[in-house]
């Protein structure tokens, strides 16, 4: 699906308001699988994934995107492979749940058509209802269809768990396992198991 | 480009909405300009003079009403997050949503201040430069905010140090804007004008970096 190969950090340091969070983080992990990062609460899970998307400069230290075409360490280039699934949803309340999908679909300039990726998700009935009106779950339904549709070889996923139901879980893992299927790279920082065979990072308490 | 019109698009329909800014922002200007004869008095031909100066300042704090909303509500529900992931670079993100505000502010407002002018007594030689004043100004209003915008985009209630930041910013167009229409009631060459309009354009022009250098600044934090 892309020309990502691999996703490598090296002795990278975080630190949060003069507070240090980790140090001396090196992993790496290649096309095709999915990380689950594990920790108690302010481990630096999310820091984790905002470094990694380059929102957040490292305090020490490298994260390294291979591509066929060579490395990349910049962070606002790396921002260009990232698929982003954060803690808060994006979901607007004054648009439709059609809308609110479109609008990121051509944001993101994907191909795909719209209807189909509500489907997937369980959607499709929903789909002329403002976004003020969707549950936690809904909308983070509508969150992995957008994802999905960014198309975008690594995915950065917080808490993909939270707020969903049984079904909506198992979608979640399918989702995940399809993307690592097609050579994609899914870091995703979670309390509950993904319930999916992924390597685990364990980041200790701050 | 796609990407571009998308969130113009976007924007201005989330603006445009329920509980959207445009329409609040016009019922603030006409509610400004309504009070001000009621405070000066029926003095026609004072009215007359200030017309031009009060719809300017009314016109510039019922634009900076709704310039929180450029970033903050993107900020706070992970939106932005995902616009600063996306193709286009917070440069061009942020020329869109200074776009999109004058759009369902700016050129709005300017189209109803031929109808307040009425209200003030404004002499017919004066709406010309009224409107163009206006139109060519008020884009410098949604430029400069959006910066003022981006740095309180972290900031608890930063919708209320906006304005401390923007107004001061905002004096060349009001001076220049309320001059103009003062040149034209007094029937002379309107020079005022092109100042009104070389500071929208340098506005325009840089806004969109220092904008985005801010909100690159609060996405770090």
């Amino acid at each position: 699906m892309s020309e990502l190969t691999a996703l490598s950090t090296n002795a990278l340091a975080c630190t949060r308001g003069q507070k240090l969070v980790f140090r001396d983080l090196g992993f790496a992990i290649s096309a095709g699988n999915a990380l689950a990062v594990e920790g108690p609460n302010g481990a630096g899970k999310t820091s984790l994934l905002r470094l990694i998307a380059g929102f957040l400069a490292p305090a020490a230290g490298t994260i390294r995107l291979r591509t066929k075409s060579g490395e990349i360490e910049d962070g606002e280039e790396r921002g260009k492979f990232i698929g982003w699934l954060g803690h808060s949803d994006g979901v607007k309340p004054q648009l439709s749940v059609f809308e609110n999908l479109k609008f990121f679909a051509e944001l993101y300039g994907a191909q795909s058509p719209i209807d189909p990726a509500l489907e997937e998700v369980g959607l499709a009935r929903l789909r002329d209802l403002p976004g003020q009106y969707l549950s936690a779950g809904q909308k983070k339904r509508l969150a992995l269809a957008r994802l999905k549709l960014s198309n975008r070889p690594l995915w950065l996923m917080d808490e993909p768990l939270a707020s969903l139901d049984a079904s909506g879980k198992k979608l979640a893992a399918n989702l995940v396992t399809a993307h690592c299927a097609s050579g994609g790279i899914v870091i995703a920082a979670t309390h509950e198991p993904l319930g999916i065979e992924c390597e685990k990072l364990a980041l200790g308490a701050a | 480009m796609n990407s571009v019109r998308a969130l113009l698009f976007r924007d201005m329909r989330l603006a445009t909405r329920a509980g959207g800014s445009a329409m609040l922002a016009l019922a603030f200007f006409a509610a400004v300009a309504a009070l001000v004869p009621l405070g000066v008095g029926a003095d026609l031909k004072l009215l007359g003079r200030i017309a031009g100066g009060m719809l300017w300042v009314a016109a510039i704090l019922a634009a900076l009403l709704s310039l929180d909303r450029i970033f903050q509500a993107d900020y706070e529900d992970g939106s932005l997050d995902l616009i600063a992931l996306s193709p286009l670079s917070l440069e061009a993100s942020a020329a869109a949503k200074i776009a999109a505000h004058w759009l369902t502010t700016g050129l709005p407002l300017t189209l109803l201040s031929p109808v307040l002018g009425l209200l003030f007594n404004l002499p017919e030689q004066g709406y010309v430069a009224l409107i163009a004043s206006l139109a060519l100004g008020t884009p410098a209003a949604s430029a400069i905010g959006a910066i003022g915008a981006g740095l309180t985009l972290a900031v608890r209630r930063g919708g209320v140090i906006l304005p401390l930041i923007v107004l001061p910013l905002l004096a060349p167009a009001v001076i220049f804007g309320a001059g103009a229409v003062l040149s034209a009631l007094d029937g002379l060459a309107n020079g005022a004008l092109w100042l009104v309009a070389a500071f929208s354009l340098a506005a325009v022009l840089l806004a969109p970096f220092a904008a985005a250098a801010a909100v690159r600044l609060n996405l770090a934090s």
